[in-house]
């Protein structure tokens, strides 16, 4: 009896810790949105909205516009999703409707291995095996067949917003189909089971009652891959050609926020350049903390009613 | 759940909606094969060319040299490989004290608010993208000391690997069955030896392949190092001087204009997707076997 006491202060002791690193967690968050807001603060105060509206950007004249990278960011990442989505959602019902449960670990291993390589391999996948693949067979006959459209036009180079958009579709995929097949097993056999009794076939029981269920948390589970797909940095600054410009053409060089910082960041010799690199590194921040956080809560919606 | 129907007794003739019915589903399951393809395909692609391109210019010399000059033959990235290895290591040093709590905490329960507060905000950093923690470490650590350092690189990857050990953490701890804590607690054991006697050994191993999961991805990053560690040519134990990685290697290699960098830099894929992916693959056995 003697001991108690003592131990009971212990645990108050070992739950405050352990409370002191769950707050440590939440620390880092807001170290890391802190730290590149006040970097940044400078080059947003000045530049104001037109930070965000400007198109040239001039490290020598200290003019920095961060719209044609904002282009770049979204338009890759809006081909990605294009591609992605009905690959990535598709992989998911195979894995979680149709196949048997050993096809299904080896197939979902296989889908984690993707996910698992790092981004600066698929660049280099990209710049030296996809990139002249497009450009010597794809981009030419695309343009044979639609070429008087404008997203199509231009020299074939390779490089560019599509290649940087296509890659990014295979860095994305993995995320959505992990994150859909999560959500599809939490819808209840019991919804299945009523359709089927009904007679409906496996796509009508599927497309009738699995998706209805599952749909919010599907929607996170493209939300989450469009945050993979905006925030990339490696594979993208390989393949999209570095050139701070706003073409409408799939296959123009361009640039994206993380591009930029990442070729720039080291090279920045002026407390104003680095402030406006900061700046960039906002609005890619901003974007993808209320996509990432928004998507989290319609996933876990999904999950929870199950 | 399989999707062919049992044959029935009685083959009533089809009418030509239920055909269309019929068609509909198989069409959609050939789709749906499909996509499983060609979502499979660029992994055989990506990996066979690291190897078929990788293999011929790797042996024991490019493993452990150091980079020659640029004309001269032969030279390697041993000073990388360490560089990655120290870290990684680094990382893990500051990542694993904070993290492990912090997904206790989370699996305790004990304070339901904060704990999704805490919960949130480590799937959102997780979300955060890499350049931007690189930005990060940078005006915490290479602004205030105006030099590059190992250790910016280093607490980089600490904050990309924290929420991965965390919420791995917080999944393995809940696993464990809580009859164990209760017997525990019943003969009057204090909470805390609880945890450190009972819980965490037997969820011992799970949180051994979060760590290592978490290990892996942190070698992989190479836009956090870009402007931490910021890469070198020479071998570097120091903490306090810039250190060279394995994946800023490769992205230097591949955006040279020399042919024999080209070589090198799917020599140096290969080794980084070796220790990558077997890093992975050692993670997911772990949590595989891991006592249910």
């Amino acid at each position: 009896m003697n001991a108690r006491p003592s131990s009971s202060r212990v645990d108050t002791a070992f739950q405050a810790s352990l409370v002191l690193a769950g707050l440590g967690v939440a620390t880092v968050l807001a170290g890391v949105a802190w730290e590149v807001l006040s970097l940044s603060g400078e080059a947003l105060s000045k530049g104001g909205i037109g930070f965000l509206t400007g198109t040239t950007w001039d490290p020598v004249a200290e003019e920095f516009g961060a719209l044609p990278a904002l282009y770049g960011t979204l338009v890759t990442s809006a081909v990605a999703l294009l591609i992605a989505v009905p690959l990535g959602i598709g992989s998911a019902v195979f894995l979680s409707e149709m196949a048997t449960s050993r096809v299904a670990t080896v197939v979902g291993v296989l889908v984690d291995l993707l996910a698992a390589i790092p981004s600066v391999i698929y660049g280099l996948w990209g710049l030296f095996v996809l990139a002249p693949l497009l450009r010597e067979h794809v981009q030419p006959a695309v343009q044979a067949a639609f070429g008087s459209l404008p997203i199509f036009a231009g020299p074939p180079l390779g490089v560019g917003y599509g290649t940087a958009g296509l890659l990014l579709a295979i860095m994305v995929i993995p995320v959505i189909t992990s994150v859909s097949r999560e959500v599809l097993r939490a819808v209840p056999d019991t919804q299945r089971e009523a359709a089927y009794a009904l007679g409906a076939t496996p796509f009508e029981v599927i497309k009738g009652t699995v998706f209805p269920f599952a749909r919010s948390g599907l929607v996170g589970a493209v939300v989450l891959g469009l945050g993979r797909a905006l925030g990339e940095t490696m594979a993208v600054t390989m393949v999209i050609g570095n050139r701070y410009d706003i073409s409408a053409s799939l296959f123009a060089p361009g640039y994206t926020l993380a591009a930029v910082i990442a070729n720039e960041f080291a090279e920045a010799f002026s407390p104003r350049y680095l402030s406006a690199l900061a700046g960039l590194a906002v609005v890619l921040l901003g974007t993808t903390l209320i996509l990432n956080a928004g998507a989290r809560l319609l996933v876990r919606r999904v999950k929870g009613a199950a | 759940m399989r999707m062919d129907a049992a044959e029935p007794a009685v083959r009533l003739p089809a009418s030509p909606r239920l055909r269309w019915r019929r068609f509909v589903n198989r069409a959609f399951r050939v789709a749906v094969f499909g996509a499983v393809i060609v979502v499979l395909a660029p992994l055989v692609a990506i990996l066979g060319t690291v190897i078929s391109r990788g293999a011929p210019a790797l042996d024991w010399d490019f493993l452990t040299s150091l980079p020659k000059p640029v004309g001269e033959t032969g030279g390697g990235v041993g000073h990388a490989i360490l560089g990655t290895l120290i870290l990684a290591f680094g990382g893990l040093l500051m990542a694993v004290p904070l993290g492990v709590p912090a997904g206790v905490f989370l699996a305790s329960d004990r304070m339901p608010r904060l704990g999704g507060v805490v919960r949130m905000c480590a799937d959102v950093l997780a979300g955060v993208p890499s350049i931007v923690v690189g930005l990060f470490a940078y005006t915490l650590l290479v602004l205030p000391f105006k030099h590059f350092s190992a250790l910016a690189g280093a607490f980089a990857l600490a904050v990309i690997m924290l929420p991965t050990i965390a919420r791995t953490t917080e999944e393995v701890v809940r696993l464990v069955p809580s009859t164990l804590t209760e017997a525990a607690l019943a003969l009057g054991a204090p909470r805390w030896r609880v945890m450190l006697r009972v819980v965490l050994p037997s969820a011992g191993k799970g949180v051994a392949a979060g760590i290592i999961a978490a290990f892996s991805r942190g070698a992989g990053e190479t836009a956090p190092l870009m402007f931490t560690a910021f890469g070198s040519q020479f071998l570097s134990l120091s903490p306090l001087q810039p250190i060279a990685a394995l994946p800023l290697v490769l992205f230097n290699y591949a955006v040279s204009p020399y042919d024999d960098w080209y070589a090198q830099a799917w020599a140096a894929a290969l080794v980084l997707a070796v220790l990558v992916l077997a890093g992975n693959v050692v993670a997911r056995f772990a949590m595989a076997r891991r006592s249910p």
